[in-house]
């Protein structure tokens, strides 16, 4: 709270932020910061590459896009003595909505992510890199061209980095306005230039992935912490957090709060923290609803996230999943009938239209929302939404179809009393939506 | 129909992957060729498909998946807003709403003048600082207020008059009038 006003106020806890001002994101200001120093370490004392994955795991990193897999687990899957072309894929396609912590990574501190990724490279014997950036962030996708620029320069990126005999090259690619190509098959598609349409899995990366080699896909986030863990030590980071959820995590923080944004906290902070962090409710109200991973999972009422703690575990044992780590909140003149119909609106919009459960169901899906919305819904349609919900979820090539649903099944668990006035009578229980 | 310069572009896009993956760089390509035209016309498209050696339908295919080409004439000016909910929920369903009357007009249309095309969009992942509005995919506007709105729209609007934005906008307008 007190941090000196020249630095950007990521909050108490702040690790892969901290120190940051918005203009320090060139790669003198890093070093400056101790960047680097991980990967000159591993390159100088030859560390060998399954001692890098290992203390990875150490750390209980756990990937920062959305499943929360174990990073280091995930790099330990690629093949050691595959002869040939492997990537490492950062997934900086940033479209989950309510997430925003990745392009402050981008633009603020990218060599961080360049970093992570080099020693991603490096620990899974991977030549190549690529970086794929969303649409609509242009100018974000220009800074991390020119922080590319700057490593190749320094000799972090090239032929034989540092005289260690390990060559690596990094590239970004822009992406240009699709949801569905924050999927990693959907987004290794995307790079080889096609459609961003998923792939069934099995083969998963790891064996079959960009342009059929064996490849890895991180978060920017994932690859952006793993300068620290080598740097302090998987247990250090580890530490942070709590057993099985290591470290800090950047919270997008929006909706009805007084001060939107990115909070690093350290995983296991309550969530009546985050939500002090962010100034509290806005305008004084009481606090209604919260999605806490972004917007494909599960909503939760008030009272269950006042007594939850932000980490992977606490939220999935409260219902829900903490995904992105995309914290939207909802106070209590928000109707619940209207946010679930823009989400609806939203996995219509972006379904690929692959699977059929998915392209029929999310139509679905927003259609009867809407009817519901506008007065004209039917006793019966939550009985139907329920139904339609359960034939797209688990059903599907990809875990959209899942994130139509989930948020669904949630809106009318919970809030089922308004769901049902909407259809009784027409109209909303609470005033109307500012 | 590609100037010099945006072939140069599309061979730096080219060159970012393995030799045999030319196609890889198509969605840069596309990017680069709407830059200096506007909008995808095929004629501009097939271009695209004999630099990166594509049968043409694959580069239409890519064309129309991705949300951000256009494949018709635009306004000068392309405005999209988010109007997702974290957006929603700070600001972006009345600033939608202002832009659509002080534009008079509604998502997916162009003025009658040429100058803007309107268009809703998804999550940009710049929640944060909603209301978000893109100008020709390319420069971003946050915390677009009312009055900020207003603002962003009398200096387009200038711009425009000065024949500046994307080509593309007198067919635009001759489409609009009819
Ligand atoms: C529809 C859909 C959208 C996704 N969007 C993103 C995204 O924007 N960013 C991201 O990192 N992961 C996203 N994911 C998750 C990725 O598929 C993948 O699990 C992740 O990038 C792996 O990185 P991690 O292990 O570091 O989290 C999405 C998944 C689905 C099904
Ligand atoms: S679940 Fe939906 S988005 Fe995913 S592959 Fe199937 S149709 Fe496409
Ligand atoms: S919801 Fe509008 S930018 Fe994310």
């Amino acid at each position: 709270m007190n941090a000196p006003s020249e630095f950007l106020d990521y909050g108490p806890d702040a690790v892969l932020m901290a120190g940051l001002t918005g203009r320090n994101w060139r790669l003198a200001d890093y070093v400056q910061r101790g960047g680097y120093d991980a990967l000159k370490r591993i390159l100088s004392e030859r560390i060998p590459p399954e001692q890098v994955v290992a203390e990875v795991k150490k750390s209980s990193l756990r990937g920062r896009g959305g499943a929360g897999f174990p990073t280091g687990l995930k790099w330990s899957f690629m093949p050691r003595n595959f002869p040939g072309e492997k990537y490492v894929v950062c997934n900086s396609d940033e479209g989950e909505p309510g997430t925003f912590k990745d392009r402050d990574i981008l633009r603020y501190n990218p060599h961080a992510l360049i970093e992570g990724m080099i020693i991603g490279g490096y620990a899974m014997g991977c030549a190549r890199g690529y970086n794929y950036i969303h649409g609509e962030i242009w100018d974000v996708y220009e800074r991390c061209e020119e922080a590319l620029r700057e490593a190749r320069e320094a000799g972090f990126l090239g032929k034989d980095i540092l005289g260690s005999g390990f060559s690596f090259e990094l590239f970004n690619h822009h992406g240009y306005g699709a949801y569905i190509c924050g999927e990693e098959t959907a987004l290794l598609e995307s790079i080889e230039g096609k459609k961003g349409q998923p792939r069934f899995k099995p083969p998963f990366p790891a064996s079959f992935g960009l342009y059929g080699k064996p490849t890895t896909i991180n978060n920017t986030e994932t690859f952006a912490s793993v300068p620290w863990i080598i740097r302090n030590g998987g247990e250090w980071f580890a530490n942070l957090g709590r057993p099985n959820n290591g470290g800090t995590k950047i919270f997008s923080v929006s909706g009805d709060v007084a001060r939107p944004g990115n909070y690093e906290l350290r995983l296991g902070t309550p969530f009546a923290t985050l939500l002090e962090l962010a100034g509290g409710v806005r305008g004084g109200r009481r606090l209604k609803a919260v999605i806490p991973g972004g917007s494909s999972m599960p909503v939760l009422p008030a009272d269950v996230m006042m007594a939850t703690d932000m980490d992977y575990d606490s939220i999935a044992k409260a219902g829900s999943m903490l995904g992105s780590g995309a914290v939207i909140v909802m106070d209590e003149t928000r109707c619940m009938v209207k946010c679930l119909l823009r989400l609806s609106y939203f996995y219509y919009e972006e379904s690929c239209g692959q699977c059929t459960p998915c392209r029929e169901g999310t139509g679905w899906l927003w259609r009867v929302v809407d009817r519901i919305e506008h007065g004209k819904g039917r006793p019966e349609d939550l009985d139907l939404l329920n139904s339609v919900a359960d034939n797209i979820q688990g059903r599907t090539i990809c875990a959209l179809g899942d994130a139509a649903a989930m948020p669904v099944r949630a809106f009318i668990k919970h809030f089922r009393d308004e769901f049902r006035h909407h259809i009784d009578h027409g109209r909303c229980v609470v005033a109307p939506y500012q | 129909m590609l100037s010099n310069d945006s072939l140069a572009k599309i061979d730096a896009a080219i060159a970012k992957y393995p030799a045999d993956q030319r196609q890889s760089a198509v969605m840069a390509a596309l990017a680069i060729a709407q830059d200096e035209h506007g909008w995808l016309s095929v004629p501009l498209m097939d271009e695209v498909a004999r630099r990166l050696g594509m049968p043409p339908i694959a580069v239409y295919e890519v064309a129309s998946f991705y949300a951000m080409y256009n494949l018709g004439p635009t306004g000068r000016f392309k405005l999209t807003i988010c109007t997702n909910l974290p957006c929603a929920l700070q600001g972006a369903s009345d600033a939608a709403a202002h832009l659509r009357e002080r534009l008079g007009v509604g998502f997916g249309e162009t003025t009658a003048d040429g100058a803007f095309t309107l268009k809703e969009g998804e999550c940009m992942g710049a929640c944060g600082d909603a209301p978000v509005v893109l100008v020709n995919n390319k420069r971003m506007c946050v915390k677009m207020v009312p009055d900020a709105l207003d603002g962003l729209v009398a200096e387009l609007k200038a711009a425009a008059d000065r024949g500046e934005g994307a080509t593309g906008a007198a067919e635009a307008k001759e489409a609009s009038g009819r």
